[in-house]
């Protein structure tokens, strides 16, 4: 048993986080915050530049070849640093869905762009509960019908991947948006600088991805892997969190002494510290359970992004809380995690779909 | 990264499930109640089968009567002896405590002497720190020891809380040994023969009804000098070795009662229907699933970090203080879904042998023991994350002048 990161897996986190703390400090961030730019497009140059966009692609099709728990810890540190790009759309989540289920014409055809950063894609998450997700959208005849749904980064992406049901069962099926069919409004979300859009399909042409009714599998299983990596996003947030208060309340005096000299606020900063540890752990578990495609993927990515969700959002008000009135302005920092914190764990499915996915995974382990 | 065993791990969990197959007791559905005393001497007899068979104290070295085997290779032996009805970690406090006191600071002779039969479970080791009016401020203790002039030392006060000094051949016991200086220099460690005529020991009784714990009396107890641990004044730092290596101790096996929890989520039949489809009994499994998977993944993070050089720093507070207070949650979340028959203690009538009600009893104990929840967070506060210490009154001055309160 060895439970870290290598030497090679920390120095990418390492040069991850010295690439970060330049191109994308929070001013940066603030840039799209305040501009209302679907995203850092001078950010994700460089992230193409320096091949993130196809960390998980074999090197056959463009990408850098390199396993899940390298992009681990860059997912860490993108969660760290706010970055205001559309990788997990693009990469944890329509990436993967082609590994894991594109025909070769379809991989040939897409994974070199992905990787390249030509294009870029996104993948619409049905809405879920108790466990399971309910696709909303029709299929006939290769093409999809719906009314206007959500799909993060739609406006920024060239293709979308969605689940649709026909008489078949559920599929995946892969639109472009450059059709008139696809109609792509903005609106706004709790984090402005990760941009949620309105998708509607009119009879837009598709293709299918996978076999007809093997949709919610690979939907399902994606999710679970992409859920590993958010939750490292997420536990790089709420660890920042824990710094900014960290570093806030050691330096902010009342009654003569430093407030983090205070009991009620070590305390405070105590439990934040545990929730992060715990997360933490439960995501490292799940960075092997993925890299290893372990039978308790489904198991450990539950565990992980329910402790990474409710680490980030109790990290995150409580460091508004530690900041007194500061951290109710506009102009601190505070905000842009507790934003964060809201859509990431919303992104794959709230906390009642994973508790679900969760606790019948538990009671199919016990019934075997 | 890699949870799989290694070839001589998966080795060495064959050959121990193969003699444990063998050797111990199965889980029994019904275990009807014991009394203390003969789950001792049981626990005994199992520890001396263990220590025969070279399974006793993994990580000691062979030569002091240890297994001479890695942390990873402990865990293999808690995780698999889990499975059955035999004690583990039941002498914890002298394997996990006072050892390793003895391993850093007594003589290569008194350790070929001591350790073996402690890790035999032939003797029996407690720890002496807390005192009525020190706990969780321990370096405020008032026990005195002074040398008499033919060099032994003599003993004299009260300990309180004592676990095990009741079945205790010997105990590590921290003094005050001068008061007129600052009071983390006035304390020395030795270790003392508890069966001599100058040590008294009364049980208390708990809340739970149960006698684990005692009060320790010392009148002229007789301490030579050689039985000293470490310097004179220097008692300070080696009762932190002790208490760092206890919270490691008992990170790894510190109950926390999710597998109780578990077995009650699958097996229970609430009013309308089984627990396991109640929302309210999910959305808590859940929750204690992640934490529970949390404690053992981040004890798994610290034995790698271990194994790979590093010292366990405070983050072993962890598994304590979060272990501690889910076992209460857990107990009384199962009592209130269970309803009014839950009241009943009788194990005859109580689901899975009243485990919850005696946990609902115990679990105050175990916040507690080892290091309150409170000081918990005051040491990962200011240790880990190096936050200032509170204004103290007790800095700087010796320790005869330092305030004290009413309550004992
Ligand atoms: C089951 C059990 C077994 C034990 N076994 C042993 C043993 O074998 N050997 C041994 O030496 N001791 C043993 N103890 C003693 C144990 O270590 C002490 O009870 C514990 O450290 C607390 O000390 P205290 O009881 O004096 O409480 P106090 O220190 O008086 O604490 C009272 C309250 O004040 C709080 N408090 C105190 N200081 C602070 C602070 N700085 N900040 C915030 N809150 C604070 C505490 O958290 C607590 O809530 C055992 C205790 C129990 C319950």
């Amino acid at each position: 048993m060895n439970f870290e990161f290598s030497a090679d897996q920390k120095f990418i986190q390492q040069q991850a986080r010295e690439f970060l703390s330049v191109k994308c400090t929070t001013q940066q961030v603030r840039t799209v915050l305040d501009g209302g730019d679907a995203l850092d497009e001078a950010l994700w140059q460089d992230v193409i530049k320096l091949g993130w966009t196809g960390t998980t692609i074999p090197e056959s099709y463009g990408g850098l070849g390199l396993s899940h728990l390298e992009l681990c810890v860059i997912a860490e540190e993108l969660g760290r640093a706010l970055a205001p790009i559309p990788l997990s759309s693009s990469l944890y989540l329509a990436t993967e869905i082609l590994l894991m289920a594109g025909s070769e014409k379809q991989k040939q055809s897409w994974l070199p762009r992905l990787a390249g950063g030509d294009v870029r894609a996104t993948v619409q998450v049905p809405p879920g509960g108790a466990g399971r997700l309910y696709p909303t959208v029709q299929h006939k005849d290769g093409t999809l019908r719906s009314e206007s749904c959500v799909v993060a980064d739609a406006g920024i992406a060239d293709f979308i991947i969605v689940a649709a049901e026909d008489e078949e069962g559920i599929g995946l099926f892969l639109i472009t948006t450059d059709q008139e069919a696809v109609v792509i409004s903005p609106t706004t979300a709790i984090d402005p600088t990760r941009p949620l859009f309105m998708v509607a399909l009119n009879d837009a042409t598709s293709e299918r991805v996978g076999g007809a009714g093997d949709g919610a599998d690979i939907l399902g299983n994606c999710i679970d892997r992409a859920a590993v990596l958010v939750a490292f996003e997420q536990v790089g947030g709420a660890s920042a969190c824990l710094d900014m208060g960290r570093e806030y309340t050691t330096n902010r005096y009342a009654f003569g002494r430093p407030v983090a000299s205070f009991q009620a606020i070590k305390h405070k900063l105590a439990d934040m510290f545990v929730a992060i540890e715990l997360a933490r752990s439960n995501a490292y578990y799940g960075a092997w359970a993925l890299s290893t495609d372990a039978a308790d993927l489904t198991l450990a990515a539950a565990a992980a992004r329910i402790s990474a969700g409710d680490a980030y959002f109790a990290c995150s008000k409580e460091n508004i809380q530690a900041h007194g009135g500061m951290g109710f302005t506009w102009e601190f920092d505070c905000h842009l995690y507790y934003r964060r914190a809201q859509h990431l764990s919303l992104l794959l499915g709230g906390q009642r779909y994973w508790k679900n996915r969760l606790v019948d995974q538990i009671k199919l382990n016990h019934a075997a | 990264m890699d949870f799989n065993d290694t070839a001589e791990q998966a080795a060495f969990r064959a050959e121990i499930r193969e003699w444990l197959s063998v050797n111990a007791t199965a889980r029994q559905p019904n275990q009807g109640v014991q009394d203390l005393g003969s789950v001792f001497r049981r626990a005994k007899e199992w520890y001396k089968k263990v220590y025969d068979a070279g399974y006793a104290c993994h990580t000691w070295p062979k030569e002091y009567g240890g297994g001479g085997r890695s942390q990873i290779e402990a865990v293999i032996w808690s995780q698999e002896v889990a499975n059955y009805a035999e004690p583990d970690g039941y002498f914890v406090i002298g394997q996990g405590n006072c050892g390793p006191a003895l391993m850093a600071l007594a003589t290569e002779e008194e350790k070929r002497r001591l350790l073996p039969r402690m890790a035999s479970a032939e003797d029996v080791w407690c720890q002496l720190f807390s005192e009525p009016g020190a706990g969780s401020d321990v370096a405020g203790l008032r026990t005195r020891a002074v040398q008499a002039d033919d060099s032994d030392w003599r003993i004299n006060g009260q300990k309180i809380w004592t676990s095990g000094a009741q079945f205790s051949q010997y105990g590590v016991i921290l003094c005050r040994t001068d008061p007129d200086v600052s009071k983390y220099r006035g304390l020395t460690m030795f270790y003392i023969d508890m069966e001599q005529a100058g040590v008294e020991v009364r049980p208390i009784v708990q809340m739970d009804g149960g006698q684990h714990f005692n009060e320790v009396y010392f009148n002229d107890a007789v301490v030579p000098d050689s039985w000293r641990l470490g310097e004179v004044g220097g008692g300070w730092s080696a009762a932190l070795t002790v208490l760092m290596n206890e919270r490691m101790a008992i990170s790894g096996v510190q109950p926390n009662g999710f597998s109780e929890f578990l077995q009650f989520c699958l097996s229970a039949e609430l009013a309308d229907g089984p627990a396991i489809d109640d929302p309210v009994v999910r959305d808590r499994l859940a929750d204690w699933y992640c934490k529970d998977a949390g404690l053992r993944n981040a004890n798994s993070r610290m034995l790698t970090a271990i194994s790979q050089g590093g010292i366990p720093g405070a983050e072993a507070s962890l598994g304590k203080l979060v272990g501690a207070a889910m076992n209460q949650e857990i107990a009384n979340f199962v009592l209130q879904e269970i309803g009014p028959e839950a009241a009943v203690c009788d194990e005859q009538f109580a689901a899975m042998q009243a485990n919850f009600q005696k946990a609902i009893l115990f679990s105050p104990g175990i916040r507690l023991a080892g290091g309150t929840d409170e000081v918990m967070r005051n040491i990962i506060a200011e240790q880990v994350l190096g936050l200032p210490q509170e204004p103290r009154a007790d800095k700087g001055i010796p320790f005869c002048d330092i305030p004290t309160g009413s309550s004992s």
